[in-house]
């Protein structure tokens, strides 16, 4: 007890925290906002803020001229040059780049470095990590559709087209272009999820996203015109993710359809729907799947 | 009561059997934990912190269930891996604050102890560089610093002194041991070398192939382990003849002389010897046990 200290003193000292801890929700939330800064280059290094930023300018360059062009042409047109809804379709190559860049930067990152590990040693589990990662590129792809939709709808507004009617169409379109983010960022990270090299993530998602594009419209064509059966080139639709989605919007939202071949009939719609929602279950399932197994060591 | 309590935990892999019937209880203060590589030290780590599930057993961490109150664990408890973890395109004190959050803390204060506790663990201008420019002692720091920053009760590091130079090695060693006297955190800290572990550790538990081999505090524990070297520069024989003399058992390794390390007079005999002889006293030291002597010695240790 009467022990002198004979340390000396070097610091302050260590401060304990008796702060909250914030609780499960919480982390989620902080892990949502980090991720979806960061798909963006926010919070990173300057080189990693290029191509997203690049990206979402080319992404809003040519509905800014559809906007100019409305405005000089309102008197004999009297609408806009390209539909809301069918923006997405028509700039998909761009999409399927920031998908392709973005989605190994969010989850491949972690896997790369060995992260993972410090993140489920901490409160969080592991379902709530691929909610937030999930949740975080689905709006930031969505962001992505969203700004050109906006500056669309300005133009619209601005060359004096009925504002409700273009009210109306544009959110529709967001609807769409949400069930596209969705369907697409959930694509994306579950291939990113599989490969901690980033390399193989980004042309593996490129793959999967616009060449399966390219390749089911082609087949549709053919078959549509040259075999002349349109239904089965509706039901082709089903085989890439961009031709799924379409449908789906043209179905249930009543969107103009940008594919080759549109769902057949009735029972096409609905299996477009069902196909569709069934894909999001399956990218939740597999990316929960693959996180329950992922190595910590 | 016990901070970490295990009873008959096992692991098996389809290959192996990492953890077989293991049962130990660790009180608070540093606990070393030993063996060799492949003894099962990461996994118990990992079976505590509920990132892996036991194959059978129990075992509890502030007497709560591993496998039931997995998070209410976790939030109270650091964690230091083995392996690399750290991103190299972001800064230390970014990485820090990020999994300050991670853990629950307000953004606010998550920057308020991060920037303390990288100057608790020695990090200070360095730490607005992008990690992948640092030293493997750097490296290690940050890996410390974010199993602290969120001022658990206990952490739990595993092979810290790995990769470090000898001088980094005894800087951490020194951080590790001040993690519980000044920050008051109970440390359960895993090593191949029983020496470095023995110096710092209030406890001691040795484990090899999954099973307990001893499991003791560190005073009765360097009593039958702690050795002392020396090396003198002439008459060594005549030197050991004194010392044996004096009633210490002494034994030959070449050029040195190595005696068990009872208690301090051990240094005066030894001083005293020197002298006598008027010989000159190259090396007095420590002896840092690998485990595996530990074990030849206990072995052929009979009459103990």
């Amino acid at each position: 007890m009467t022990e002198q200290p004979s340390g000396v003193i070097h610091d302050i000292g260590y401060r304990k925290y008796d702060g909250p801890r914030l609780g499960r929700a919480r982390v989620t939330r902080a892990l949502y906002a980090h991720s979806l800064r960061g798909a963006y280059g926010l919070g990173r290094s300057a080189r990693a803020k290029v191509l997203p930023m690049l990206l979402l300018g080319v992404m809003a360059l040519p509905a800014f001229i559809i906007a100019v062009i409305t405005n000089v042409t309102s008197d004999i047109t009297g609408g806009l040059p390209l539909p809301y809804s069918r923006y997405v379709m028509v700039t998909m190559p761009i999409l399927a780049i920031f998908l392709a860049a973005q989605a190994p930067a969010s989850l491949s990152r972690d896997l790369r470095f060995k992260t993972v590990p410090l993140y489920f040693s901490r409160p969080m589990e592991r379902s709530d990590y691929v909610l937030a990662k999930y949740g975080a590129l689905a709006t930031a792809v969505f962001l992505l559709l969203t700004l050109p939709l906006l500056i669309m709808y300005v133009g619209a507004l601005l060359a004096e087209l009925p504002a409700g009617e273009q009210t109306g169409d544009l959110l529709l379109a967001l609807l769409g272009a949400a069930v596209f983010a969705v369907v697409f960022a959930g694509i994306g990270l579950v291939i990113a999820s599989l490969t901690p090299r980033r390399g193989f993530g980004v042309a593996a998602i490129i793959t999967v996203l616009a060449l399966s594009f390219a390749a089911v419209s082609a087949l549709q064509g053919i078959i549509r015109y040259e075999v002349g059966d349109a239904d089965l080139a509706g039901w082709l639709g089903l085989l890439s993710p961009a031709t799924l989605v379409d449908g789906f919007q043209t179905w249930v939202l009543d969107a103009s359809s940008s594919s080759v071949a549109p769902p057949p009939g009735a029972a096409g719609g609905v299996v477009y729907v069902l196909v569709t929602f069934a894909v999001i279950g399956a990218c939740w399932a597999l990316l929960n799947l693959r996180y329950r197994k992922v190595a910590v060591s | 009561m016990p901070v970490i309590q295990t009873e008959e935990l096992t692991k098996r892999f389809p290959a192996t059997t990492a953890l077989d019937r293991l049962s130990i209880e660790v009180e608070p203060g540093v606990v070393g934990l030993v063996g060799a590589n492949g003894a099962g030290k990461s996994t118990l780590i990992k079976i505590l912190l509920g990132l892996s599930p036991a194959t059978s057993g129990r075992a509890s961490v502030f007497g709560l269930d591993v496998t039931e109150d997995g998070p209410q664990i976790r939030e109270r408890v650091g964690y230091m891996p083995e392996h690399d973890c750290l991103p190299g395109d972001v800064s230390a004190t970014e990485f820090v604050v990020h999994m300050a959050r991670m853990s629950g803390l307000p953004p606010d204060a998550a920057r308020e102890r991060t920037a303390d506790i990288l100057r608790h663990v020695g990090l200070y201008e360095e730490r607005y560089r992008p990690i992948g420019g640092y030293s493997t002692g750097m490296k290690q720091r940050v890996k410390l610093a974010q199993a602290l920053v969120h001022d658990p009760e206990i952490v739990m590091l595993d092979e810290p002194t790995n990769g470090l130079d000898p001088v980094g090695r005894d800087d951490m060693l020194l951080l590790i041991r001040r993690i519980w006297a000044e920050f008051g955190i109970t440390v359960l800290v895993t090593s191949h070398l029983l020496g470095e572990l023995e110096r710092i550790s209030d406890h001691v538990v040795v484990i090899d192939g999954g099973t307990l081999l001893r499991s003791s505090s560190t005073s009765e524990f360097t009593r039958t382990s702690q050795t002392l070297l020396i090396e003198v520069s002439a008459e060594a024989d005549a030197v050991a003849a004194t010392l044996t003399s004096a009633g210490l058992t002494v034994k030959r390794d070449g050029a040195q002389l190595v005696l068990p390390l009872d208690d301090d007079e051990v240094y005066d005999l030894v001083r005293d010897a020197v002298a006598a002889e008027g010989v000159g006293l190259i090396r007095l030291e420590q002896g840092r046990h690998h485990i595996s002597e530990i074990f030849g010695e206990d072995q052929g240790g009979v009459g103990r």
